[in-house]
């Protein structure tokens, strides 16, 4: 701005201050009011206190009695687990679309592109109920389950994926597997004398791969027994929706701005990696990607938080995630309308200021490197 | 679309030995006649090296199994005729369900003999927007004012009635797609406005100002909009004193406009990040006044610069309407919803959500490609200046 705001206007703004107090004021004494009314306490006392209800799907163990701060990290968890499947199939996904999006068959190129509008410019929820009522709910009983390759099922109970069953000292096992996956990057930096390690240190995760696989007594595949389906690990079709529609709108999105940042690659960088006898995938991952994912990075950023703002969605297809249980029966149940859905307002803030805050640490890595 | 720049990618270690053999090289002046101009644009776009030979026959098989059953159930298989269930008894769709359900999915329960007055208001809002929204017209400015203005109230008057010849209508028999359109008119309406307020409070020198517009647009931004539509529906009552009732669209509708100005806000703000700082001075050494600068000089430079990224923040409002189902406002998603429970006509859940994405294929795809076009042409005039 060029020139300093007058006297008037700086007073001004402290009128406007005392605007948004008042009104906060007014709105805060008006939910007293109506809640001295209702005879009902404000406070988060309610989550000492036992839920008696059951949550269809958990990753942590759920029971009847367990508290109403319990039924917050079930469902906090479950949405964390669908937000992650989804940002991880939709990176992949939108990779490949954005790749082929620029691909020098026309065939390819334009399926893309339709792919891309089609999605685009329709309705994520109505996408969403589409995935459940119209695909996921035709499926077979578990009698005719559709048979995937690996032993894999789907009916419309979900999709039951074989499961690893542990040796009793295979535990120790996939905990060691996990370090080296995580020791992974760290030994890539090293340096042993002058030499870098580098790729060298891709055995590590081949490694963690193989303890992991000593590990296993042996894979139990889903079976029918009766009517129904024994062993195996069970993907409710709730999830398996969310999962697919988050990842299906995402993908879209992702795939935009990966045509994007390739095409703001200058084509001299290009050239020049023709030039040195590159091939086509060492082009496109060892000289184009590379650059292009920094000006990827902070639109990403923003379609993954939009994937887990989106995850809200699942309460149109009763996936028990925070919106459809906790902003939902605890809040009916509990009769806490503000205390629920400030919490849950709380969790979502925090995780997008958490997430704008990685992006910002890391634009500030990659443009250091950049000089 | 460049195939030169398009080797980039995915061509895979094909397009290397494309260049190396020139195999795709084949020069267009050398080829006579239509026949040979199309064998040359094949062997260019499909069939350059042996990879990408592959990769089309690949892709041609998969098309050749997957589209000819989808058009079987679209077109070739399908009934609209008749006006039961009973009249479908072939393998494809049933269009003959949204033909009987037509007037439910566009207009909700408003009274049969008055959806007139619905249709009317529609091509009030066509005559309205089109001066609007075409290049070359003059006074485009007041046409914006009058489209923002009076229609509303000729719209508003149309819809609720309660005039002698116009019979009231309760806005609980709205719905459809009407709803959808209503509503991303008034939220557009309503939030355009505010989010410059917010944009010019965000770049504001004012410490106070700037905090709470920064505040404010990072709080919405940062909740899902599913929370914030909730919130309306069972929050906002608390916030209202005893007695007091506020229509629950009307409720919805508040949320919406405050939850998409601050989408609205940063949109914009890119906009008046764009103006050089060299035009403000210029204002401010004739001596305009601070808003005089901002309303005459910065903000009419600003908006034709973000039109694209404002139709574009048009079409996601747009599309984030069907969220009012969830909260049980009747549009056409939550009509389409209740339709596919009917007993009579039950199993068509594929037509009515396929007939869904449809019509909102059309306005939004419609809408993006305006903005494109916008974009490309503010692009042109921008580079062809220098």
């Amino acid at each position: 701005m060029v020139r300093r705001p007058s006297r008037r206007a700086y007073i001004g703004q402290w009128v406007l201050l005392a605007g948004v107090v008042g009104l906060g004021w007014l709105l805060a004494s008006m939910v007293a009011e109506n809640y001295a009314r209702k005879n009902l306490h404000f406070g988060f006392g309610f989550l000492a206190d036992q839920a008696h209800f059951d949550i269809p799907f958990h990753l942590i163990s759920w029971d009847l009695f367990d508290t109403y701060g319990r039924t917050l990290l079930v469902c906090f968890l479950n949405t964390a687990l669908v937000a992650a499947m989804a940002i991880v199939t939709a990176t992949l996904l939108g990779l490949l679309v954005g790749v082929m999006r620029l691909s020098v068959n026309w065939l390819v190129r334009n399926i893309a592109l339709a792919f891309i509008e089609f999605v685009r410019n329709t309705p994520q929820l109505v996408q969403l109920i589409f995935w459940y009522v119209g695909v996921l709910q035709t499926l077979p009983s578990p009698r005719n389950s559709i048979h995937l390759p690996g032993g894999v099922l789907l009916n419309i109970r979900g999709l039951y994926v074989p499961d690893a069953v542990m040796r009793t000292d295979g535990g120790l096992l996939s905990w060691l597997a996990l370090a080296v996956l995580v020791a992974t990057p760290f030994v890539w930096r090293l340096r042993i004398g002058s030499v870098r390690v580098g790729p060298k240190a891709l055995c590590l995760p081949l490694l963690a791969v193989a303890l992991f696989a000593a590990g296993i007594d042996h894979i139990e595949y889903p079976v029918l027994s009766g009517f129904n389906l024994a062993g195996g690990t069970q993907v409710p079709p709730e999830l398996a929706a969310l999962w697919v529609g988050l990842s299906v709108y995402a993908t879209a999105f992702i795939a935009e701005i990966v045509r994007g940042s390739i095409e703001a690659i200058s084509k001299g960088q290009h050239e020049a990696a023709l030039a040195l006898g590159l091939k086509g995938w060492q082009r496109l991952f060892l000289v184009v990607l590379p650059q292009a994912l920094r000006i990827m990075v902070p639109q990403l950023t923003s379609q993954y938080l939009n994937i887990i703002k989106s995850t809200t969605l699942g309460a149109a297809v009763g996936y028990s995630e925070l919106m459809q249980i906790f902003a939902g029966t605890v809040m009916q149940q509990a009769a806490k309308e503000v205390e629920t859905m400030v919490i849950v307002m709380a969790i979502f803030v925090a995780v997008n200021l958490a997430g704008s805050a990685l992006m910002n640490w890391y634009n500030r890595r990659v443009s250091l490197v950049e000089r | 679309m460049e195939v030169g720049s398009s080797t980039i990618a995915a061509g895979g270690p094909a397009s290397a030995r494309t260049r190396g053999t020139g195999s795709g090289d084949l020069v267009p002046g050398k080829l006579d006649g239509t026949v040979a101009r199309v064998l040359d644009w094949l062997r260019r776009n499909l069939f350059s090296s042996i990879a990408n030979t592959i990769l089309t026959l690949v892709v041609l098989a998969v098309l050749v199994w997957a589209v000819p059953p989808f058009v079987a159930w679209t077109l070739t298989d399908a009934t609209i005729s008749g006006s039961a269930k009973s009249a479908c008894s072939g393998d494809g769709a049933c269009w003959t369900f949204i033909r009987i359900r037509f007037p439910q999915f566009f207009y909700g329960h408003y009274p049969s003999e008055e959806i007139w007055r619905v249709n009317l208001a529609g091509l009030l809002l066509a005559a309205f927007s089109i001066p609007v929204l075409r290049d070359n017209v003059r006074r485009r400015g007041l046409w914006l004012l009058l489209l923002l203005t009076a229609f509303p109230v000729l719209a508003g008057i149309l819809l609720v009635g309660g005039l002698p010849g116009l019979p009231y209508v309760d806005t609980s028999r709205w719905g459809g797609l009407m709803l959808d359109v209503l509503i991303a008119f008034v939220v557009v309406a309503g939030s355009l406005p505010f989010g410059i307020i917010l944009a010019l409070g965000r770049r504001s020198q004012l410490p106070v100002v700037r905090t709470l517009s920064v505040g404010f647009i990072e709080l919405w931004r940062a909740m899902p909009l599913l929370t914030v539509i909730t919130m309306s529906a069972v929050m906002l009552p608390l916030f209202l004193p005893e007695g007091v009732h506020i229509d629950r669209l009307i409720r919805a509708l508040v949320v919406l406009v405050l939850f998409n100005a601050a989408y609205m806000a940063e949109t914009v703000r890119g906009g008046l990040q764009g103006v050089e700082v060299g035009q403000e001075e210029a204002a401010y050494s004739v001596g305009l006044k601070w808003w005089q600068v901002e309303a005459f000089v910065v903000l009419p430079q600003a908006l034709r610069y973000v039109m694209p990224g404002i139709v574009n923040n048009v079409v996601d409002l747009f599309k984030d309407t069907t969220l009012v189902t969830i909260i049980g406002l009747f549009d056409i998603l939550g009509a389409v919803n209740q339709a596919i429970k009917d007993p009579a006509w039950l199993g068509l859940a594929h037509e009515g959500y396929v007939f869904t994405m449809v019509v909102f294929f059309a306005c939004c795809f419609a809408m993006s490609s305006y903005a494109r076009r916008m974009e490309r042409r503010l692009n042109k005039h921008r580079t062809g200046k220098r």
